[in-house]
């Protein structure tokens, strides 16, 4: 994309504007996702990640003289589920182009794009920041064909290119410019990154570089219409550097601007190790990227049977997921919006509140709570949680028919967590039954009151807050297992004789 | 129409095409003279008409989303002039 | 036996009149012979020895094809694994093929023999074989002249008895135009109707590949071996492919022949002129009707043309730049200097006059003047061939203004030499197909006739070629010294 926010208009030359002058940010974000198709966009290629370089470049991806490109289904069909998803008009008619550049990652000398009629038109995503709802619109989404990769270390001075990336499907998702705030950004790309791994359609794997971004940034005074002079920052892989390169870019602008400089629109690259961006050498020069409809591939008709069918089978959104888990299991805002955050967090969830029978509100907080602290603690994704969901849903239900307590059932999580076992493995192996028995309860009872008359005597006059001495006491007795409602019951009695 | 020969240097650039200093006169005028014969494309309206891209009015056929190919890196690096473990080699790329 | 028809020729295989490796040997033997036609780039020997042992053990077992042992030569811009494929450049002069183009798959399947691959304007950007890295081929029926090109070997093989069939590609004339220049049979089908994968890309939406042969008989043998779907190029047509020998005798009766009036105009020398009109009158003969009829944006053919092929040329030879393949210069100081010198270094001048005018005509700021004027001219053009086709069942005209002209003639004027298109570009610009058949002779030396059809109507044009050569022997003349 040339100039897809439509930003460009300078601010007039040689203006100095005053120091502490309010200034407004305005951020558009092209967001590239690579599709988690099996095989590339034009080719019959593998995507897989992490293989040998050049083991996955075939001829088609190698650009050797002959070959021709024949379009994945499956990426056109993952493009049209994102379309469909942010409300956009899938377009009944779209063409790919040719994207005219040398460089040592695109073997053609030309990218395979979309230019003037991209499969998927204007939509929306609605973001939250601090409690407020902001609708950032979505100018269009295309699909083109991934770079290959130049390995910068030293090859006698030399670059290493491995072409395995090359062919793997994007979706280019350009927005307006409708961002005012780095957080804004982060928010914007976050839902973003949310929708397509509820959608299936990318791994979003950031570090693998599966999901990333160029922000198109600028400021102007506040109150001005025109927009100022963008620069654009490319290839940025994670929220936190997408936040720090903005907040960092945003300080050059109005740093140069309030010093009677001017800002020249060009492309620059964050540095996260010096926390900076630094204009790229090798889009010092304008490019001139001559597109033109590609003549090997033909016009892509999008029938109407083709949309329904992958509207009908569209996921349920997070949104509305959310929606539903509020009222379906009475779960209050923050929950809701924990528990779908990911698709396969909701997943494990609904699974665990099926299986396990136990309250909706339970099974909440035992996911958000015990279980994503354990994952976050080892830096884990809910898909590598040792504990599969059935094991999971089984623990509650332990806790739900009485067996244990929820004190006693966080030993037994902490057990599972290491092993494979099963919670009835454990809960028989380590012997952690909840005593349910009256009358055993009540000879560790009366043990306890005959070893500690001074208590009862406090107790019987008046001082209530003796009766969780003689709970505690119960409780280490029986290692926990006693069932503290029944220990409540027959200690008042007890004691109050 | 006639191009300069600055106008053919900045287009050979673009092309990443070496063109030896003493044949760029002949390239502009020759390359002014096919711009010539194709300026006659100004002597017709065509303000209704619309472009055509291709000869057939045919639609793209989609190809399912399977893995045909194997690795043949051996192969098609044979022809490659400089590789070195695997990758191909370039002069230094500079970001 | 080398002057025999593909169809006598399976024949003779299958009645053991003579074995493939005997006629491959006598091709062989002929090439050398006439080396100096220079019509080969490189002679597959021992693989075409090799491929005519298979062929006579398939045709012993009786399971062989129509073209199981015929030895056939192809142009070199298909793809042939393990066997050099340079394009007539040198950039490509070191490139062995590592996979076979799907035209070739399918001979291969057919048991046909390869004898070699054959010369070629530089990338098929030319009219007379001249821009070749290898050097011009000569017409054999006047050995000073030029073939015609791009497929100049191809036609001057066929011409000389090289080969029993050969192959060409055709983007604006490139079988056309050599196969009148040279005395033979050549037909470029309808765009889609013959796969380009493999097929090295000058203009993609305009090249298609298509049999170059001794007859329109032996056109429809090859073509049927060419000819369908292939999913590995977006652009074929999954129409069915129909017999094409079956219908070859039909009868010419009330055949509709439309004749352009802007063909027949000045630029049309008048002895060639008086040729297509004997030809015309033997139709007549055969039971024609003969119409004139207008298509008046042909004279639009020639701009649009050199704006689209150059175009889309200039980003598919982007692909050579000295690292995957091909030629890559020698200590390149940066990338800038790797891609300028190498493609510099190996593309000849007529493919970068070209790469040069397609850059920038899409460059910013011409693009609407030039790719998308030439595409609204090519719709033009397009529908003054649909709209002939509801009135005539063919149309027919020269293929060129001239007979073959002398080497170096018109090599430092590209003007003069694209305009020797004049007649055959417009087809390719509509993706119609088109046939130039032998036609008589001016000076001793060939003329064609062009036999235009609607889309996927290739029966039908070899049927009316096949008739005419019922009745005339143009095509079953040899230039001398090389009966």
């Amino acid at each position: 994309m040339q100039d897809p926010t439509g930003q460009g208009q300078e601010h007039p030359e040689g203006h100095k504007y005053p120091e502490g002058h309010k200034w407004e940010t305005v951020i558009g974000l092209e967001i590239h996702t690579q599709l988690a198709t099996q095989s590339k966009i034009f080719s019959g290629a593998a995507t897989a990640y992490g293989s040998e370089p050049n083991t996955q470049a075939c001829a088609v991806d190698l650009g050797l003289p002959g070959v021709l490109p024949v379009l994945n289904e499956g990426a056109v069909r993952m493009a049209i589920t994102f379309g469909c998803a942010i409300d956009a008009e899938i377009a009944p008619y779209s063409v790919f182009a040719r994207k005219n550049y040398f460089y040592p990652d695109s073997p053609k000398g030309y990218q395979i794009s979309q230019m003037e009629l991209p499969i998927v038109g204007v939509g929306h995503m609605d973001i939250e920041v601090d409690g407020i709802t902001k609708r950032i619109g979505i100018t269009r989404a295309h699909l083109e064909e991934d770079a290959g990769k130049s390995l910068h270390e030293d090859f006698h001075g030399l670059t290493g290119i491995d072409l395995n990336r090359s062919g793997t499907p994007l979706l280019e998702i350009v927005s307006e410019p409708d961002m005012r705030s780095a957080k804004e950004a982060v928010a914007y790309m976050r839902k973003i990154h949310e929708l397509v791994r509820y959608l299936a359609i990318s791994d979003g794997n950031m570090q693998e570089g599966s999901f990333r971004c160029d922000a198109n940034v600028s400021v102007r005074p506040k109150g001005q219409q025109a927009f100022g002079t963008r620069t654009e920052i490319k290839n940025i892989n994670s929220f936190k550097f997408v936040e720090k390169a903005i907040n960092y870019e945003v300080e050059r602008h109005i740093d140069v601007l309030e010093n009677g400089g001017r800002i020249i629109q060009e492309t620059r690259l964050y540095d996260s190790v010096k926390d900076e961006t630094r204009a790229m050498r090798s889009k010092e020069e304008a490019n001139d990227y001559r597109y033109f409809p590609d003549p090997d591939l033909l016009p892509v008709i999008i029938d109407q049977q083709l949309l329904s069918d992958i509207r009908n089978n569209l996921p349920e959104l997070p949104a509305a997921k959310k929606q539903r888990f509020k009222t379906d299991y009475q779960l209050d805002e923050d929950s809701a919006t924990t528990l779908t955050s990911s698709r396969e967090l909701a997943d494990f969830y609904e699974a665990v509140v099926k299986r396990s029978g136990c309250d909706a509100k339970l099974c909440s907080n035992w996911v958000t709570g015990d279980l994503l602290a354990s994952l976050n603690r080892e830096n884990l994704d809910i898909n590598a949680a040792p504990i599969t969901h059935e094991r999971f849903a089984d623990l509650l239900a332990r806790i739900h028919d009485n067996t244990i307590s929820g004190k006693i059932a966080k030993q037994v999580f902490d057990e599972m967590w290491r092993s494979d076992a099963s919670a009835d493995q454990i809960i028989a192996a380590k012997g952690l039954q909840q005593i349910t028995d009256s009358g055993e309860i009540e000879s560790i009872i009366d043990k306890i009151i005959a070893d500690n008359l001074d208590q009862v005597e406090q107790y019987r006059s008046g001082k209530d807050k003796v009766f969780s001495f003689f709970v505690g006491q119960v409780m280490k007795q029986s290692q926990g297992k006693a069932n503290p409602a029944e220990v409540n019951k027959l200690l008042k009695a007890k004691l109050s004789n | 129409m006639s191009l300069t020969a600055h106008d053919v240097q900045k287009i050979a650039h673009l092309a990443r095409l070496g063109i030896n200093a003493e044949d760029i006169d002949a390239y502009a005028n020759s390359l002014s003279g096919i711009l010539d014969l194709v300026a006659e494309m100004n002597t017709l309206d065509t303000e209704q008409t619309s472009p055509m891209a291709h000869p057939l009015n045919q639609v793209q056929r989609l190809r399912a989303d399977v893995i045909t190919e194997v690795n043949q890196r051996e192969h098609f690096q044979a022809l490659a002039p400089q590789i070195e473990a695997g990758l191909y080699l370039v002069p230094k790329v500079i970001e | 036996m080398y002057k025999k028809t593909i169809a006598e020729l399976a024949k003779g295989l299958r009645s053991g009149a003579f074995s493939s490796q005997e006629l491959t040997q006598t091709y062989l033997n002929r090439i050398r012979q006439h080396q100096s036609l220079n019509c080969f780039i490189t002679v597959t020997e021992e693989q075409a020895m090799a491929a005519a042992i298979t062929a006579d053990k398939r045709l012993a077992t009786g399971d062989a094809a129509l073209l199981t042992g015929i030895p056939l030569a192809q142009k070199d811009i298909f793809c042939t694994q393990g066997v050099k494929t340079s394009c007539g450049s040198k950039m490509l002069d070191n490139f062995i093929a590592p996979y076979n183009a799907t035209v070739i798959e399918k001979f291969n399947a057919a048991g046909a023999v390869m004898l070699g691959k054959l010369n070629m304007d530089e990338f098929a950007m030319g009219s007379s074989n001249e821009t070749s890295f290898y050097g011009p081929v000569q017409n054999p029926w006047d050995t000073t002249c030029v073939p015609g090109g791009s497929s100049g070997g191809s036609a001057a093989a066929m011409a000389a008895h090289l080969a029993a069939g050969v192959t060409g590609t055709d983007t604006g004339g490139s079988i056309r135009q050599p196969a009148a220049l040279c005395g033979i049979t050549g037909l470029k089908p309808t765009y889609g109707r013959v796969s380009r994968y493999g097929m090295i890309a000058y203009a993609s939406s305009l090249d298609q590949g298509g049999p170059m042969t001794r007859s329109s008989e032996d056109a429809a043998i090859i073509l049927q071996t060419m000819a369908g779907f292939d999913p590995k190029d977006s652009t074929s047509s999954e129409q069915a492919v129909p017999d094409y020998s079956v219908g070859l005798n039909n009868s010419l009766q009330g055949l509709k022949i439309g004749l352009p009036k802007e063909f027949f105009t000045a630029d049309l020398n008048s002895d060639m002129a008086a040729t297509i009109e004997t030809a015309i009158n033997e139709y007549k003969k055969l039971g024609a009707e003969v119409v004139e009829i207008t298509m008046p944006h042909l004279k639009m053919a020639i701009p649009a043309y050199y704006i689209i092929a150059p175009a889309e040329c200039s980003a598919n030879l982007s692909r050579y730049d000295g690292v995957r393949f091909g030629y890559r210069c020698k200590d390149p100081v940066d990338l800038t200097d790797l891609y300028t010198r190498s493609r510099g270094e190996a593309f000849g001048a007529e493919v970068k006059r070209r790469i040069l005018i397609g850059t920038y005509a899409l460059s910013a700021g011409y693009y609407d003047a030039y790719y998308l004027k030439a595409q609204k001219i090519r719709r033009l053009i397009t529908d003054d061939f649909t709209k002939a086709f509801t009135e005539v069942d063919v149309i027919m005209g020269p293929v060129t203004p001239s007979t073959a002209f002398a080497i170096g003639e018109k090599s430092n004027d590209p003007i003069q030499m694209y305009l020797s298109d004049i007649y055959t570009i417009a087809i390719n610009l509509a993706g119609v197909p088109a046939m130039s058949i032998p036609a008589g002779f001016v000076n001793n030396k060939p003329v064609g006739l062009q036999i235009i059809g609607n889309y996927f109507s290739e029966a039908r044009l070899l049927n009316v070629a096949h008739r005419y050569q019922q009745v005339t022997d143009w095509h079953q003349r040899t230039p001398k010294g090389f009966e």
